[in-house]
């Protein structure tokens, strides 16, 4: 139950910071949350990466969506992925959760090892 | 806490974010900062534009006087309906930043030699310092200052020109990082704020695309290893063939500028050897070219006058072009604008319907300046010392030190090539230019008055106080008046004045005066019913001044064949009209390598591939083979003709143009350049056209092999973006024409603009542009008219009031404007 709490406030903290401030805000949300909703260091990073990873793939799916894909088809052709979309949309969602992750890793070891 | 492990994984953390935030370089060309560039609610994700966006909108702004609308119809074609002028053109620069502000900004770092403070140096293979000193040592600031001046002495233009400014502003003043477009993401800058010279320095920019080609250093050259005689016939002053704009035989007045030439011109500058001795520089693209016609009511189906118009220049997304509807009180007009510059350039409104082609005269000249010593503080100029004053142009260099170019001014201009910046012919000595583009004037003026002209005598009020680059201007009224004019303002030249680098010691040589406008080549409602022009010659051999630049021949001539022969034109015949293949010059051509091939030494290859090109209908549409053919073959017969001569220089050399080996083989069965002159036997045409046909076959069968001897494969036509990525660009357009073609439509340039207007009581007008009217990459209007444009269909352009614009179901969105 942590857990899911864990993904689901870090995806929304992180959605609403990125209104308001640069992109790497995204790492002081799942920090945050980890601070608080304290777990197992690998556990808060799952939280993390998996926060952020379903926030950014799902942002990004939906954008390319209602796009018809005009964008992801050219930038996945000016990144060298082969006009590969799905590539493009995992590889923002990876980025996003290595960040996340990270974000939430250190802010797990915040605190003892009091689970 | 858990100091150790937190700390490490702090690092860790902030390392990530630090590589992801920095440009990462990957072979040699810079990355975008990935972190914020893949950030669904920062990066790229949101220039992806959703296909069903609402343009509707709501805005406010204090800088506004009163309220408009402005109506997009569903190719996002803005219709502006304001309460006057000044709001007019705010909302036009506010649109422009709107759809277009990355392409806008970037054109005007190009043209102000600033594209090193995005790229540094060097991106990729692309060395932007070199480029940057090129443009600021061509003057271009220097240039675009002047001339702001002049434009914002007329209260006309300056207050235009303003309001524009502010609206470009007013839109870069609320945008948000996440808003940039895609471009500023990918090369990580920031928009700055639009200043009025930064529309100048646009404007200057197409001075340098449509009046700043030369060959002076590479005629130089030639001349000295060439007899006067040889340059005469390699470069002859007009064509046999030439149809020229003004019919031939139209006779000219007494001109009122006598022009002499300097004494001892023939042995001190026609006959002088240049020196011996590559450094490229930017050339614009000498294809720039354009088609334009007006026919009368009397060729009409409907007894309208009709006016059409394709400007030919390089093929770019976002396009150059930004169709736009302005109106009002006073003003309604509808055509295409540059992004950067207000008003329309070319259109129609309710009374008349304008366009251009370039003129291409020669109003850019060098002279050698002989200074005391390398410190270029005294130059010699009629036998006196002179003092040079200094020009410094700073270029700020990202991640390095400025560069500073010290240019020394001279009566006549900046001194482009010293000794820290060579010419191509590395001969170590210092030219100044003059260049027409330097003189104060005012271009906007003309656009401005054209947009709110009335009949025939605004027009020529218009276009007559019109300076640089020179264009044909064509006219055509619903009154029912036709005209055209070549107009700008050009210098009075002695024959062959500037064709050559000329000595700056000597006043003799300078320009000795502007050709009055009222003696610009001009034709007004001709009994044959129609004007045209193509960038042939103006007139012919009888216009009382030297006609020096750069011309073509068999655009022009064709255009003027087929409207010979047409009556009761319809708007279906224009169009067929502008995307007329038909080649001109094949069908001067090919009769000569015809008569001149002897088939009995042909192989069996040989005789097949010259069998598919005699058996061509002279056609460049895209499944036919008979253009590669063609092209292959004369392109090698040319160089047979003439690389023997030419190689005897290492320096850069300027071929003559194809009509001038036409003419030649025309008329001189013993053409002297046929002859190798590095073997000891007297070869003839035959044996160059054998030689050329045996040359090529074995390149005909290999793209024949490949699928590429198809000549929408071979030509192999793309719109690129500006920055050459190829993604963002669309490639492989199946598209016939070509060079010399109507349409005119070769790998990267072409007709970019159609516009067919009927100045019929009801104005009926068709147009395309090959673009869209989004810049975004990541919309749908982005380039959405290419596939119109390669089928050579039109669109119906949508020229309405307001009443009808509100009741429109043509119009998809509605913007309104309110003071704030």
């Amino acid at each position: 139950m942590k857990f899911i709490v864990a993904i689901l406030l870090t995806a929304l903290l992180a959605f609403a910071e990125s209104l308001f401030f640069p992109w790497w805000s995204i790492a002081i949300a799942s920090f945050i949350v980890a601070v608080f909703i304290h777990q197992k260091p690998w556990k808060a990073f799952l939280c993390g990466f998996l926060g952020l990873f379903l926030l950014w793939a799902g942002q990004a799916s939906f954008i390319d969506f209602k796009n018809e894909h005009i964008l992801s088809q050219k930038v996945a052709n000016v990144l060298p992925l082969g006009g590969n979309m799905l590539l493009l949309i995992l590889i923002t969602a990876f980025i996003g959760g290595l960040v996340g992750g990270f974000g939430a890793l250190t802010g797990s070891f915040t605190k003892r090892n009091n689970y | 806490m858990r100091i150790v492990p937190f700390i490490l994984s702090l690092i860790v953390t902030i390392g990530l974010i630090i590589v992801l935030n920095i440009p990462l370089t990957l072979s040699g060309a810079k990355t975008p900062c990935f972190g914020a560039f893949l950030s669904p609610q920062h990066g790229f994700w949101q220039n992806a534009e959703f296909t069903n966006y609402d343009y509707n909108a709501s805005l406010k702004f204090p800088d506004l006087q009163g309220n408009a609308e402005v109506y997009f119809d569903e190719r996002l074609v803005p219709h502006i309906y304001a309460d006057n002028e000044k709001d007019l053109y705010f909302i036009q620069g506010f649109l422009h930043a709107k759809f277009r502000l990355w392409q806008m900004e970037f054109q005007t770092h190009a043209a102000g030699g600033r594209l090193s403070e995005i790229f540094g140096t060097k991106n990729g293979t692309t060395n932007f310092l070199k480029i940057d000193r090129f443009f600021r040592r061509l003057g271009m600031v220097y240039a675009a200052e002047k001339s702001l001046e002049a434009l914002e002495a007329d209260s006309i233009t300056k207050n235009e020109l303003d309001a524009y400014t502010a609206g470009v502003n007013a839109y870069i003043g609320d945008l948000k990082p996440n808003q940039y477009p895609l471009e500023y993401k990918l090369l990580n800058y920031q928009p700055e704020k639009w200043t009025n010279l930064k529309t100048q320095l646009f404007l200057k920019y197409m001075c340098f695309d449509l009046a700043g080609y030369d060959t002076d250093f590479e005629k130089t050259n030639m001349k000295g290893f060439l007899s006067t005689g040889d340059m005469e016939q390699l470069f002859p002053a007009t064509q046999d063939s030439l149809d020229p704009i003004i019919p031939g035989g139209t006779a000219f007045a007494t001109p009122t500028l006598t022009v002499t030439p300097p004494t001892g011109v023939d042995s001190n500058y026609l006959q002088s050897k240049g020196g011996d001795n590559e450094n490229s520089i930017v050339q614009p693209d000498k294809r720039n070219g354009s088609n334009n016609w007006a026919v009368a009511g009397s060729k009409t189906q409907t007894g309208a006058t009709m006016l059409c118009n394709d400007p030919h220049l390089g093929l770019n997304l976002p396009s150059l072009w930004y169709e736009i509807q302005l109106f009002a009180p006073g003003c309604n007009v509808y055509g295409v604008s540059f992004p950067g510059a207000p008003s329309v350039i070319i259109g129609y409104n309710d009374s008349i319907a304008w366009g251009v082609t370039n003129a291409g005269r020669d109003v850019k000249d060098y002279y050698e300046i002989i200074f005391k010593d390398s410190t270029m503080q005294e130059y010699w100029y009629n036998e006196n010392w002179v003092a040079s004053t200094f020009r410094d142009e700073v270029i700020n260099v990202k991640d390095s030190t400025e560069v500073h170019e010290k240019i020394a001014m001279t009566v006549w201009g900046p001194v482009m090539y010293d000794k820290h910046y060579e010419n191509i012919l590395h001969d170590g000595k210092y030219y100044a230019l003059r260049w027409k583009a330097h003189d104060p004037s005012n271009e906007l003026l003309t656009f401005n008055k054209l947009n709110h002209a009335k009949g025939y005598a605004d027009y020529l009020d218009a276009i007559n106080t019109y300076q640089t680059p020179g264009q044909n201007f064509v006219f055509a009224s619903k009154s029912g008046d036709i005209a055209i004019k070549e107009q700008g303002q050009f210098p009075a030249k002695w024959q062959r004045q500037g064709d050559f680098l000329m000595p700056g010691s000597d006043s003799s040589y300078q320009w000795q005066g502007f050709i009055p406008a009222d003696e610009n080549p001009m034709m007004v409602n001709p009994a044959r019913g129609f004007v045209s022009s193509a960038n042939q010659m103006a007139t012919d051999i009888t216009y009382p001044y030297y006609l020096a630049g750069d011309a073509t021949i068999f655009r022009g001539k064709i255009i003027n064949r087929l409207l010979n022969q047409m009556s009761g034109i319809t708007i279906d015949d224009m169009q067929h009209l502008q995307n007329n293949n038909y080649n001109l010059f094949a069908e001067m051509a090919r009769p000569i390598l015809l008569k001149y091939i002897n088939q009995s030494q042909l192989n069996q290859e040989e005789s097949k591939y010259l069998d598919a090109f005699k058996n061509w209908n002279l056609i460049n549409d895209i499944n036919e083979t008979g253009p590669a053919i063609f092209k292959l073959w004369w392109d090698s017969l040319a160089k047979n003709m003439y690389q023997d001569e030419f190689s005897k220089t290492n320096l850069p050399v300027v071929w003559p143009d194809e009509i001038t080996l036409v003419e030649g083989l025309l008329k001189d069965s013993s053409y002297k350049f046929a002859d190798d002159v590095n073997t000891t036997e007297i070869e003839t045409i035959a044996d160059m056209v054998l030689k050329s046909w045996k040359s090529v076959v074995e390149e005909i069968k290999k793209a024949d092999g490949e699928g590429r001897l198809a000549w929408g494969n071979y030509k192999n036509t793309g719109v690129r973006h500006l920055l050459k990525i190829p993604a963002l660009g669309r490639l492989h357009l199946p598209i016939g024409g070509g060079e010399g073609i109507i349409n005119a439509t070769t790998p990267d340039h072409g007709p970019s603009w159609r516009m067919i207007v009927q100045l019929s009581t009801t104005t009926e007008a068709y147009g395309v542009y090959p673009g869209g009217q989004s810049g975004n990459p990541g919309s749908k209007y982005y380039d959405n008219f290419i596939d119109y444009w390669v089928a050579g269909k039109y669109f119906s352009l949508l020229f309405i009031d307001k009443e009808a614009a509100v009741k429109s179901d043509k119009m998809k969105w509605k913007m309104t404007f309110e003071k704030a």
